[in-house]
């Protein structure tokens, strides 16, 4: 256990190396630099290999690889990035490849504003690759959960055979807090299955109770068949219908119906105040301190600190927000979470986003102002 | 199998055959030059993978009982790069289409290449993207009718080959389906190789490229490239003009410099 006082771009990469990560590919890109670098110093003294790919695409791809042969692999970038992942990340979903995308968001579309913050990043971490699939995402709003988060992402990956991102911004990425940093041998570390069957029954895609298939690593007698196509238990294509609404539905209930094992949000104020605050990622720091100054002046008040934002944590919310009149959504963005609390509330309560788009961090001032215009 | 040595047999999924490719495709021949250069080299399935494209060619994988990976189109020694570094005894084909290995793919080729995987890039060159329907790839020669070059493919044609050896390639030949000793002294060679080779194939598709730019069936075909396909000293020999009108055939490359996980390790090594 060490203390120290590090940067999130820093503790998102302790996190990985001491969950147990020994490879990450990647391309170069603002604000994700210290975390690559730091990379490419730590993991060589691990015995772990770090590699600079000629794109992000390729990034991904090699992390997909190796983790296919068997090491805890890890990848970073941010939107531009991220948008050139969104294709092999499709490919680890369909292809059950446990990994770890942490994706350190910037400001707006396209290039954007390399430097500056965002959470415009939300709905293309969940839709971004085609076709129907679940994805699970955490969002870390200290440099504690930095750290902490990325382990459990690690761990999520192993344990559901898939990929897991991890959601940052530009502006957690470069702060520096103090943080306790476990070593490896004092965290819970979770590694995937091995077959336990002969290598001629061995079947890569056959799901064990909680639908989970057990890849074993390239190069062992057990036979590993990978392929982005749908395909059947030993890894071949097919488009037998019955085979292709089996595996689709199986990627998804695999996650949904374990959605108890995500970390919940964390909660701040009152039993069932009657004015509740969503937020996550940078923002929620804010959002939590709004809610701490609105108590003070009398305000019914609580704040939901989301630490998984897909798959959506609707029953957590629903049961916080109980007695909830009002919720506000406070994000980095034109309104992508507000979005989805609207849905599962369809009137039961005024849900109003709190937004900003502008480049820079919402403040508590802002918040707690729009709060008491509305509440009065 | 009757009659199929069991170093060739052992590396076959039997239960999936037939396969899906056409009568007359040359995929099918370089699957086997890959399988018993294999067998021959005393690399047991379990040591090796078979990493393909999409496309045709993508397929393989299907039928072989060896480990297998197939990615995203272009992408294969992006993710093989990952596979290498994290088992680095195992033995791995990229077996690629044109299009995938040239176009989609080309700058992965360039980079891998160049940092030296230790991997063999076999590509099938059949001139066109046979599973979409044949339209032309960066490595169809200029002028070919194609179903998205009705009147003749106005680029030029890329040297895959050159582009490897320039970049870095340990390993790069070239030969045809017609010339199949060549073909399997050379894939033995590349896999033997330590760090990046690339074997390139030239194969026919007679369903789209053969009939469009009325080749012909298999046979022909495969007697267009026995006459067409020269060895490189004499294509060297030839005019820009007649050029046009051939391909070359033979070792590009062969030398040893150190490959990309080797050298790194040194490296850190050196550091610590
Ligand atoms: S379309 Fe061409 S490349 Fe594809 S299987 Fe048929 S002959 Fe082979």
């Amino acid at each position: 256990m060490k203390d120290m006082f590090i940067q999130g771009n820093e503790a998102c990469a302790l996190g990985a190396i001491n969950a147990g990560a020994r490879f990450f590919a990647g391309y170069p890109i603002s604000p994700v630099n210290e975390l690559s670098e730091f990379c490419s110093r730590e993991l060589p003294k691990l015995g772990g290999i770090f590699i600079q790919m000629e794109d992000e695409i390729g990034g991904l791809a090699a992390v997909i690889g190796a983790s296919l042969g068997g090491m805890k692999a890890f990848t970073a970038t941010s939107g531009p990035g991220f948008s050139l992942m969104q294709e092999n990340l499709g490919f680890a979903v369909m292809a059950e490849v446990p990994c770890v995308l942490i994706s350190v968001q910037r400001y707006g579309l396209c290039t954007g504003v390399a430097t500056k913050p965002g959470q415009q990043d939300i709905m293309q971490a969940r839709w971004g690759t085609h076709g129907d699939h679940p994805i699970i995402a955490l969002v870390p709003s200290t440099v504690q959960e930095c750290f902490d988060l990325t382990v459990q992402a690690f761990n999520l990956s192993e344990r559901f055979s898939s990929p897991v991102l991890v959601l940052t911004d530009a502006a957690l990425a470069h702060l520096r807090e103090r943080v306790i940093i476990k070593d490896e041998g004092e965290l819970n570390i979770i590694n995937r299955k091995t077959p336990s069957v002969s290598p001629e029954e061995y079947l890569p895609y056959s799901p064990d109770v909680n639908g989970i298939p057990t890849l074993a690593p390239y190069g062992g007698r057990h036979i590993l068949r990978v392929t982005g196509l749908f395909h059947d238990e030993r890894g071949f294509s097919t488009s037998n219908p019955e085979k292709c609404r089996k595996l689709l539905e199986r990627l998804h209930s695999k996650i949904l119906n374990h959605q108890k094992e995500l970390p919940p949000p964390k909660y701040y104020g009152k039993d069932g105040a009657e004015i509740i605050l969503i937020s996550y990622g940078i923002s929620a720091r804010s959002a939590r301190e709004a809610a701490e100054r609105g108590i003070k002046k009398g305000i019914n008040m609580g704040m939901i600190n989301l630490q998984t934002v897909w798959p959506f944590p609707e029953e957590h919310i629903m049961n916080l927000c109980d007695q909830a009149e009002k919720i506000f959504v406070v994000e980095l963005n034109m309104g992508q979470i507000t979005g989805e609390v609207q849905k599962i509330f369809k009137g039961k309560a005024e849900v109003m986003p709190i937004l900003r788009y502008d480049t820079n961090v919402i403040t508590p001032s802002e918040i707690l102002d729009k709060i008491e215009s509305v509440v009065k | 199998m009757q009659g199929i040595p069991d170093s060739y047999s052992d590396y076959i999924a039997w239960e999936q055959l037939p396969h899906l490719w056409c009568a007359g495709c040359g995929h099918g021949i370089i699957l086997k030059g890959i399988i018993l250069a294999l067998g021959e080299l005393d690399i047991p399935p379990h040591k090796a993978l078979l990493a393909t494209g999409i496309g045709c060619s993508g397929r393989a994988g299907d039928y072989i009982a060896c480990h297998r990976f197939q990615g995203t189109h272009g992408r294969t020694l992006a993710f093989a790069t990952g596979i290498a570094a994290a088992q680095p005894d195992l033995t791995i084909i990229a077996f690629m289409g044109d299009g995938d290995a040239g176009a989609i793919g080309g700058n992965h080729l360039i980079h891998a290449a160049r940092r030296n995987i230790n991997i063999t890039a076999v590509i099938s060159n059949n001139f066109n993207y046979g599973m979409t329907g044949g339209q032309f790839s960066p490595l169809t020669p200029e002028n070919s009718i194609t179903s998205t070059s009705r009147s003749g493919k106005s680029e030029s044609i890329m040297d895959i080959c050159s582009i490897a050896a320039e970049a870095g390639a340990n390993y790069v030949a070239k030969t045809t389906v017609y010339h199949v000793r060549e073909l399997h002294k050379f894939l033995k060679e590349a896999i033997s190789t330590k760090g990046f080779s690339l074997v390139e194939v030239i194969s026919p598709c007679p369903t789209y490229y053969g009939r469009y730019n009325k080749i012909g069936n298999s046979p022909e075909m495969l007697n267009w490239l026995k006459e067409t396909a020269l060895p490189l000293e004499k294509f060297q020999s030839l005019s820009h003009e007649e050029k046009q009108k051939f391909f070359w055939r033979g070792k590009l490359v062969q030398r040893s410099r150190e490959d990309f996980l080797n050298k790194y390790k040194k490296q850190q090594s050196a550091m610590k």
